[in-house]
Parts: structure tokens; C-alpha cells; sequence
């Protein structure tokens, strides 16, 4: 079920919320604080690693015609692009290195390669997806308006068709994605402001041009003889980009642990009810670190969420933090290894390719009361019903 | 890639074209940057390449600057540089202290450790050769007119004889000193930066001549005293640098001898220290609206009471869609109380209040 007021859904008093924001916005002050060299080193040798596997990708594959260099050049292609979109345009994007007063690594100017052009990401992810998580009506993130990924979107016929336009999704995902600030629900429900989308589409269509341009055309005719197979290698690694980016971004809200949230949870909110909400719509994935580097630290989703501006490479210390927080305050910590946490989504996006009632709810159940209720008489041991020693000493 | 060369070889530009297609989202130079950190103009950068110091508190920094630099600056001129301190850009103007040399290739700048700037003591101390800066491109108005005068007068304080030296320097270079007099104050003759260049100047050429008022012995410059070491002073063009106190009173005296139109000013900013106010004067700069706004009244809210359209999204501080750059002045950021008042760094309004008068570019 929706959830419609995370204060009642997780037991907490007033006085608890209260403090568990402030343990919150003390974290976030302290890693402020303690950014500095060290994590401008991280970025920046980052930002150098991926513009090099680029470069030595896109070489190799002037010889791709021999299949030993197409695989090596299409691994690096590949890895560059999936750091570039996760690890740093994504968090760049947030925001995650303005403290750094570097116009060079800045939400404001980055541009990252994929085909959503990052104005329009910036729209839809960062304010949309982040301040309205998980609240059905309101984020176009639960489904993108194409799938049906939690019990509470009503069925239509068409969900029949989930896991076409699931495997569609996967193998196109940058295509998907780049339409997704269009918000399809609205055009589909004909609110959409025709001026605002022709400008959108505008914007998509140059992207897509440029990108296209250089993938598709280019390179593949600078290669000369090696046309063909620098064709299928950039398609190739556009390919391993978009199945990537797809099952980490499917597994940070979908798999069972993560909940929703009905539009009366937004009246009246509050900051602690916010990060509260963050951390019940979000859901983690364990494994090492290169994992997590690979999938833009969004195996730490929670993390993210309450903290979507913080730099990345801190996230593995805050989850320490956020972890025992969630053991005192009693709050579910959804996390689960990768192949887990996808297997449920999987699970979820087939049951749900029929209606509720053929099929069961896999959501955990709420968290237990903490401090139980005064136990009723018939709850406690018996007690003892002669009055013995004590009225006979009484009465001496 | 640098303008000149592209002026000189429109084929540059098409080449240049086809290398943006290539590399896409990112500019060749992204990449060229990588082999050479000076290899890119998407921010103006530079190399230090030597810390010479003056005094026991001054130092002189040369730097080779990268693509895109332009050496048509003029005399007197400053400079903005960047500096990364603890994985932060920091940024200072610094006039310029070397003359427009194109084939030198180098640029200098002379700067003073201040008691309570961190960043001039960083610069003077803290720089090894090798650290790649960012550069802004050079302005301001205190130039020395293009030909110069043919008497000139320099009223100077401390580390003010920095936009002067280059002046002088572009001066001797070209070997026509007209008639300078030049009045420079510092405490002692050792905390005088450039004290024996000029004394060599002065030898040199006949025209020129300096008093150098030490403060520490002979107390401060009295500008009364102007009338017996430049008697004809109404007469000149003069140039004054220094402290805000002595640019007051020079202003003042200018004024009152009916010559205020011959007196040109650099005030240099002292860099900021302490805390700013509780709000104060917004400006915001592309539409001149400007408006009064208490420490409790957002960026974001004060602009949108005077009808700017502010971008906004969130307006918790999470998305950073309000973001739009601080011309100067300083804001507060309320969730952590820490003040920005960084030339051109991007705020977040919806979160920032004003902390002193601001102007936003917007």
C-alpha cells in the first residue's frame, strides 16, 4: 500500500523525526566540511582515466578490422562511456563538485554523452525524481510512464506487453531516456504546452544529431577501410552503456524494499519527513569498490537520495553512518547484492504484467512498533493473588 | 585553441570544427589538456614558472600563460587568478607588473602577503613552481594612455606601485620617459617592492624621478608637502594606487586644487576578511533591478519579488536549478552558515541569503 504519512508508517514520535533530521543535517555539514584535496583529486583523476580509455578506444579501433582490436576498443569505449554517464556526468550534474569553483566540473556547464541533452536532465532527475521520490502522480520516475513497477499504478491492458517494452527499454535505454523530461504521462493526457515541447524536442534533436553524428558517421569514415566494423563497435558499446545504466538505475527504486508514497505525504512536509521519504523509496546494492565506481556509487541509492549533492566517492562513509542511524530509529535499510536486488525487479516488472489480483505483494511488511503499548493483564505473568506475609505484618 | 593562430590560419578554424564533432559533448581541448595542462583555452590557465620574492612579505610570480592569453593588454591593468587551495578555486585581482610583452611569453604579477588574507599568503609562500593557476582576462581602466602624457605624476602606498611598475617599465622600454615624478610610501625602505628598479630608473633616465617616503621615519605623506616635491602638480596627469585612506584624501586634495579630472584611481580591493552583514542590497545585474533584503529573505524570493523570472526548482538546496553566478558581494548559505564571496561563483539562491550588498548575474 501507499504510504501516505511516513511519520505513522514508521512509529516515530514527534521528538524522533525531529532528531533524526538534525542527525541528518549534522552528517551533511560534517562531510561538507570535510571536503577538500583529496576529493578533488578523485574527480579529477577520474575525469583523466575516462578521457584517456576514450582516446585509446576510439584509436584502436582504426585497426578494428582485426577482431582482437574491435573487442579491446569496444571494452574501452564501453567502460569510458559507462564512467562518463554514471560516475561523472550524473553526479557532476547534481552538483555533487560546485564547492569545488571550477566551471569545468559543474552542474551548470557539463555536458555528458548520451543523447539527453543535460538541461533537460537537469529537469526531470534533479528536481523532479529527487524532491518528488516515489510520490505516485508525481515522479516520472516510478515506470517512466511506460511500465507499470509497483501494485499501486492501476493495470491497464497494455501492461500485458511489459516485458517487450522492458527488454525494448534496456536495449535502447539512452533513447528512452532522452525522451523522459517530455513527460509522456502529459503528453498522453494532452497537458503538455505544445511551444515548450517543440523547444524540447529541438534541444533532443540537435543532441541526438551531434552524438549520432559521431558514433554513427565520423569516426566510422575516419577509419576509412575499418567503416563497418568501427560502426558495430561504437554501436556496441552504446549497447553495453544502455543495458548497464538500465539495471542500476532499475534497481535503485524498484526492487521490493523500496516504497511509495500517495501526494498527502507532500502536504505539509517537512525536512526530516523529506529524508525520511528518501529513505524508504530508495533501495542499495552491495559489492566492491569498483562496482561501485562502475555504477556512479548508486549501489549507495539511500546515500544519494538524502544526499544527492554530496560528492560520490563519500557515500561508502555515510552509508556507515546512515546504516546504524536506521538501526536506532528502527527504519528498514533496503540493500541486497546486485543480482538480487534485479531479480526482484524482474520478478516485479512480470507480475505486474497482470492485474493485483492474480498475483501477491512482495513489499516487506511496515516496520514493528518499538516501544509496544501498555501490555494488557492478560499479556503479563500472573500475579500472585493472596496477600500472605504482607497484610498479616500490616495488621500486627 | 588560440586566437591568434586561427586569424592566421582560417583552416585552424575548420579543423578545429571537424575535432568539435569528434569529441563532442566535451572540446578538443578537453583533451588536449590532457597532454599539455596549458593546452586548452576553455579557461584561461597558466604556469608558474618561478616565485621571485621582493621583500620579506612580497613576492613576484611569473607565468607562462596557455592558449587563448592575449598580450595586448595595457599598463596597469589587472589580472583575476585562481588558485586551488584544498581542492577549491579561490580567486584575487593582482595588477599586472610586467609589461605587454608578446615575445617574452611570460607575465607577471607582484603580490603582497596580507596579515588576514590567507590567499596572498599562499600566493607569496605557499607556490611551487610547476602549480597550474587559472587565469581571468586582464582589466580595468587604470591605463596609461596610449601615447602617454607629457608629464606625468604617480602618488603611491605599499603594494599600489605594482600597476605603476608596469607602466614605468612600459615606459622604459619603449625609451621615451616624459617628465614622471613618482611619490611611493611604505613603511621602510625594505618593505619597498622594486625599490632598486626604480632606483636604477632614475639613473637611467634624467626625466624621472622618485621620493620615497619611508612611514615608519618620516610618518605618512602629507599632501600639503606635494606642492614643494611637484609644484606644478595641477598640471599633470596623475595616477594614484594605494590604500583606501590614502585615496580618499588624495580625491579630496585633488578636488579642492580644481584638478579632480586629472587624477586617476586604483583601489585595489583589500581582500575580504570577517563576516558580512545580515542581508542587505541585492543588484541583479542583467535587468539593474535591485531591492533591499533582510538575512532571513532567500536570493530566489528577493528576486521574485521584484518580478525577475529566477530559474528555480526544488527550492530545498537539493537540485542546484537555481544556481546563478554572484557578480560580487557576499551571501550566506543558511543550511551551514558559510558565507561565498568568490568573484563568479555560482550560488545557490533558493538557500543563500545576502550577507552585505550583492550583485547576482541575472
Amino acid at each position: 500500500m501507499a504510504i501516505s504519512d511516513v511519520q505513522e508508517y514508521t512509529h516515530l514520535t514527534d521528538e524522533e523525526v525531529e532528531s533524526l533530521g538534525r542527525e541528518l543535517d549534522d552528517l551533511r555539514r560534517e562531510i561538507e566540511q570535510s571536503r577538500g584535496a583529496a576529493d578533488a583529486a578523485y574527480i579529477r583523476r577520474l575525469i583523466t582515466i575516462q578521457r584517456r580509455l576514450a582516446a585509446a578506444g576510439r584509436i584502436t579501433l582504426f585497426f578494428s578490422r582485426f577482431p582482437p582490436a574491435w573487442v579491446a576498443g569496444t571494452a574501452m569505449l564501453a567502460t569510458a562511456k559507462i564512467l562518463e554517464n554514471m560516475e561523472i556526468g550524473h553526479n557532476v550534474m547534481h552538483g555533487q563538485w560546485d564547492w569545488m569553483n571550477d566551471p569545468e566540473i559543474h552542474s551548470s556547464n557539463w555536458e555528458w554523452d548520451t543523447l539527453q541533452p543535460a538541461e533537460q536532465w537537469k529537469h526531470s532527475h534533479n528536481y523532479v525524481h529527487h524532491q518528488f521520490t516515489n510520490v505516485l502522480g508525481y515522479d516520472n520516475d516510478i515506470g517512466y510512464g511506460i511500465l507499470r513497477v509497483t501494485r499501486e499504478q492501476r493495470w491497464h491492458p497494455v501492461n500485458l506487453g511489459q516485458p517487450v517494452y522492458n527488454t525494448l527499454l534496456a536495449l535502447l535505454f539512452q533513447w528512452g531516456v532522452s525522451l523522459h523530461d517530455l513527460d509522456l504521462e502529459r503528453i498522453r493526457k494532452g497537458q503538455k504546452d505544445p511551444k515548450e515541447m517543440k523547444r524540447q524536442l529541438k534541444q533532443i534533436w540537435r543532441k541526438i544529431r551531434r552524438q549520432v553524428g559521431k558514433d554513427y558517421v565520423l569516426y566510422p569514415l575516419l577509419t576509412g577501410p575499418a567503416f563497418f566494423s568501427t560502426l558495430t563497435a561504437n554501436a556496441t558499446a552504446n549497447l553495453v552503456r544502455n543495458l548497464w545504466s538500465y539495471m542500476i538505475i532499475f534497481c535503485g527504486h524498484f526492487p521490493d524494499g523500496a516504497l511509495h508514497f500517495t501526494e498527502e505525504e507532500l502536504e505539509d512536509e517537512t525536512r526530516p519527513e523529506w529524508y525520511l521519504r528518501q529513505m524508504l523509496g530508495a533501495a542499495n546494492f552491495e559489492g566492491g569498490r569498483l562496482l561501485h565506481i562502475m555504477s556512479g556509487n548508486l549501489g549507495f541509492q539511500i546515500e544519494h537520495h538524502l544526499y544527492p549533492d554530496l560528492p560520490s566517492n563519500r557515500y561508502a562513509e555515510i552509508a556507515v553512518r546512515v546504516r546504524d542511524l536506521c538501526d536506532r530509529y528502527n527504519l528498514p535499510y533496503t540493500t541486497g547484492p546486485l543480482h538480487r536486488q534485479y531479480g526482484q525487479v524482474l520478478r516485479t516488472l512480470m507480475k505486474l504484467t497482470l492485474p493485483n489480483r492474480y498475483t501477491s505483494d512482495d513489499s516487506p511488511p511496515p516496520p514493528p512498533e518499538r516501544l509496544p503499548k501498555r501490555r494488557l493483564d492478560s499479556e503479563r505473568p500472573g500475579r500472585r493473588r493472596e496477600t500472605g506475609m504482607w497484610s498479616g505484618r500490616v495488621s500486627a | 585553441m588560440p586566437a591568434q593562430f586561427a586569424d592566421r590560419l582560417p583552416d585552424l578554424k575548420r579543423v578545429r570544427d571537424v575535432a568539435d564533432k569528434l569529441t563532442t559533448p566535451l572540446h578538443p581541448d578537453d583533451y588536449l589538456s590532457l597532454l599539455n595542462p596549458l593546452w586548452s583555452a576553455r579557461e584561461l590557465r597558466g604556469r608558474i614558472e618561478k616565485v621571485v620574492p621582493e621583500t620579506d612579505d612580497a613576492a613576484t610570480l611569473v607565468i607562462r600563460p596557455g592558449w587563448g592569453w592575449k598580450f595586448d593588454y595595457r599598463p596597469g591593468q589587472y589580472v583575476g587568478i585562481g588558485v586551488e587551495v584544498d581542492g577549491r578555486f579561490h580567486w584575487r585581482s593582482y595588477s599586472l607588473s610586467s609589461p605587454p610583452l608578446r615575445d617574452r611569453r611570460l607575465l607577471t604579477i607582484t603580490v603582497k602577503a596580507m596579515p588576514e588574507g590567507f590567499l596572498s599568503a599562499h600566493l607569496v609562500r605557499g607556490l611551487e613552481p610547476g602549480t597550474i593557476v587559472r587565469l581571468a582576462p586582464p582589466q580595468g581602466d587604470f591605463v596609461l594612455p596610449d601615447p602617454p602624457p607629457g608629464r606625468l605624476l604617480f602618488v603611491v602606498g605599499g603594494s599600489g606601485i605594482t600597476p605603476v611598475m608596469a607602466m614605468l617599465r612600459t615606459l622604459h622600454r619603449r625609451g621615451t620617459m616624459p617628465d614622471v615624478k613618482l611619490l611611493y610610501s611604505a613603511p621602510t625602505a625594505e618593505t619597498m617592492i622594486f625599490r632598486d628598479e626604480l632606483q636604477a630608473l632614475q639613473d637611467a633616465h634624467a626625466t624621472f624621478e622618485m621620493h620615497e617616503q619611508h612611514t615608519k621615519v618620516h610618518g605618512m605623506l602629507d599632501l600639503q608637502e606635494v606642492d614643494v616635491l611637484c609644484p606644478d602638480w595641477r598640471e599633470r596627469q596623475t595616477w594614484a594606487c594605494g590604500p583606501p585612506g590614502m585615496l580618499d584624501a588624495a580625491t579630496e586634495y585633488w578636488r579642492a586644487g580644481g584638478v579632480e579630472d586629472r587624477l586617476h584611481l586604483e583601489r585595489f580591493s583589500v581582500e575580504l576578511t570577517g563576516s558580512g552583514g545580515d542581508g542587505g542590497h541585492v543588484t541583479f545585474a542583467d535587468s539593474g533591478k535591485e531591492t533591499d533584503a533582510d538575512g532571513a529573505t532567500t536570493l530566489l524570493e528577493a528576486g521574485e519579488e521584484v518580478g525577475i523570472a529566477m530559474p528555480f526548482g526544488c527550492r530545498m538546496g537539493i537540485c542546484h536549478t537555481c544556481t546563478v553566478p554572484l557578480a560580487s558581494g557576499r551571501v550566506r548559505d543558511l543550511r551551514n552558515g558559510e558565507e561565498h564571496y568568490e568573484q563568479n561563483e555560482s550560488i545557490q539562491t533558493c538557500v543563500s541569503v545576502a550577507a552585505g550588498d550583492c550583485v547576482l548575474s541575472i
